[in-house]
């Protein structure tokens, strides 16, 4: 990575960190983490399904909520706000500034679900007093729902290039939604017929397939993922995330700043 | 070498809510600057001063034409290593403060790691803000904020400074500082192209000027050139309180000023009028040959656009 790329990362990294909404939505998410030790309290031997179910339910989410609530905002704010004068009046192409400010994003996100997946891990030591083998699984659950934070921000990222903040959140936020339910989207593909078929499928494979890379329910109930689903979700979330990045610089590229 | 080469470039935006109306930003500019000059490049607000500097940074992308800084294109980071640029009415990441933000733009800039610090905490202080070096910039003031615009303009030690507007919002002490720097920046060899509206800071620090109205290049001379060009006019101060009819009758325009008065008559009438002065034993205290100044440059300039457009 070019010092360029990684200066503009630490730069972005540092706004959020320095972002008081950030430390919000993170005691927003360690609250809910305690609400699952409560939720867990009251059930009757399903404690650690509750707090693995809950916990990381609220990871994802709270985590897309910040990938958008930022993504959408990566490049728009620099341009309204003209810091992005300053910074491309310099040797930093567009596309090292586009791919910093995707690294630095996706960066805090990391670190913010590393803080949260703590909180998951104290709430399964209260419950179940004890990590057990499978917890394990909780990390992969973990892995997967972090390649869903690179997908956002790429998404946020690329309609932010083009479209306005509350335009391009709705987009990133129907596409989330959308994609979470693409195996539903692919079965009934499979069913249609004739054109409505044609469309669904390329529709179903157009959207991100949010529902492979959520196996919350799987790991909750102790089951295990298999090695090959890890790895191709892994190339599945890094190239469809390089594909809205590509896209995002292409139209940045070709943007008048005003 | 020549510093800026701008060869054609124009500027056309699409407006309207489907697009289809052209507004032409800037229309084909011709222009060179220097290597060492200081180039101010003076029109009214609106007149295309801010879209030529964008252009000139790569921030838009032009219609037509072309611009080569130092020999090489706008868009080559080579160039942009060698560049200064503080934007009108700069906003800065408001949640650094100036150090960290100039600590920030040193490293996009390339400057070595291990002069980093050095070369930041040096120009702070070149431009008087080294008390302020760990202060936010969301609580600086206006005037504050242009002098961390100013002082990574010039972080990285670039071969040419483009400045818009530096003297907005600042106050006369503010302005005065900016022009030293211009200044120094001019004694160090630097090429300087600013933009203002300001004629006095202009005629002040300018090696040339180029007037730009509407988008459309006006002019372009040397200040030194216009400033002394005669008017055939010549002015004569002298202590009275009244304007004698002979002076009067020579043609001259005066007024009276306290005890003193002040007349402008036609040159070859320079003579008659001391004869006049010797007649009446009035004491002259100066004269002088009216010279151009560069707000008559700059108005010449201005005024076609202007009569077309009032008789339109």
């Amino acid at each position: 990575m070019s010092s360029r790329i990684a200066s503009v990362a630490f730069n972005t990294f540092r706004e959020a960190v320095r972002d008081r909404v950030l430390y919000n939505l993170i005691a927003f998410a360690l609250l809910l983490s305690g609400a699952a030790i409560l939720v867990g309290q009251v059930s009757i031997d399903i404690e650690r399904l509750v707090v693995v179910n809950l916990g990381l339910t609220a990871v994802s989410l709270f985590g897309v909520v910040i990938a958008i609530f930022i993504g959408i905002g990566l490049v728009s704010k620099e341009i309204e706000k003209r810091t992005l004068y300053t910074v491309l009046s310099r040797p930093v192409r567009r596309w090292e500034f586009v791919v910093g400010k995707f690294f630095g994003l996706t960066g805090t996100l990391v670190v913010n679900t590393f803080f949260m997946a703590i909180g998951v891990f104290l709430a399964l030591l209260y419950v179940a007093h004890k990590f057990e083998k499978m917890d394990a699984w909780v990390l992969v659950a973990l892995y997967f729902i972090v390649l869903q934070f690179l997908m956002v921000c790429a998404l946020a990222l690329f309609f932010s290039s083009f479209s306005t903040p509350l335009m391009s959140a709705v987009f990133t936020f129907a596409l989330f939604v959308i994609g979470s339910l693409s195996e539903d989207l692919r079965g009934f593909a499979r069913i249609a017929q004739g054109l409505g078929g044609w469309i669904a499928t390329s529709i179903a494979y157009l959207v991100p397939n949010f529902s492979a890379l959520n196996v919350i329910n799987q790991v909750a109930h102790g089951d295990a993922v298999p090695g090959r689903l890890i790895l191709y979700n892994s190339i599945y979330a890094l190239l469809y995330s390089a594909m809205a990045i590509s896209g995002a610089v292409l139209i940045f590229q070709r943007r008048n700043l005003k | 070498m020549a510093a800026i080469e701008i060869l054609g470039l124009e500027k056309n935006y699409l407006v309207g809510f489907w697009r289809k109306r052209t507004k032409q930003a800037l229309r084909p500019l011709h222009l060179t600057i220097e290597e060492g000059e200081v180039f101010g490049f003076l029109g009214p607000n609106g007149a295309g001063k801010t879209t030529t500097l964008k252009l000139l940074m790569g921030l838009v992308l032009p219609t037509a034409g072309t611009a080569r800084i130092l020999g090489m294109e706008v868009d080559d980071p080579r160039v942009k290593a060698q560049i200064g640029f503080l934007p009108e009415q700069p906003y800065f990441y408001d949640y650094l403060t100036a150090q960290e933000l100039l600590e920030y733009y040193g490293q996009l800039s390339g400057v070595p790691a291990k002069e980093r610090a050095a070369r930041v905490e040096k120009m702070l202080a070149r431009v008087g803000l080294q008390d302020a070096a760990r202060v936010q910039l969301r609580k600086f003031s206006k005037g504050m904020l242009q002098r961390v615009g100013l002082a990574q303009a010039i972080l990285h030690d670039p071969k040419l400074v483009f400045l818009d507007e530096p003297m907005s919002g600042l106050d006369p002490m503010g302005r005065r500082e900016v022009r030293d720097l211009i200044q120094q920046l001019r004694q160090e060899g630097k090429t300087v192209f600013f933009s203002t509206h300001i004629l006095s800071d202009a005629e002040a620090l300018c090696d040339r000027v180029a007037v730009i109205n509407h988008g459309e290049l006006r002019g372009v001379g040397a200040v030194a050139e216009l400033t002394s060009r005669m008017h055939g006019k010549v002015e004569v101060i002298f202590y009275g309180q009244s304007v004698p009819a002979a002076l009067a009758s020579l043609g001259a325009e005066a007024r009276v000023s306290g005890d003193m008065v002040n007349a402008v008559l036609p040159e070859e009438q320079q003579e008659a009028a001391l004869e006049v002065l010797r007649r009446e034993h009035l004491k002259l205290i100066s004269l002088t040959p009216v010279r151009s100044s560069l707000e008559d440059f700059y108005i010449q300039k201005l005024q076609p656009a202007e009569s077309k457009g009032a008789s339109a």
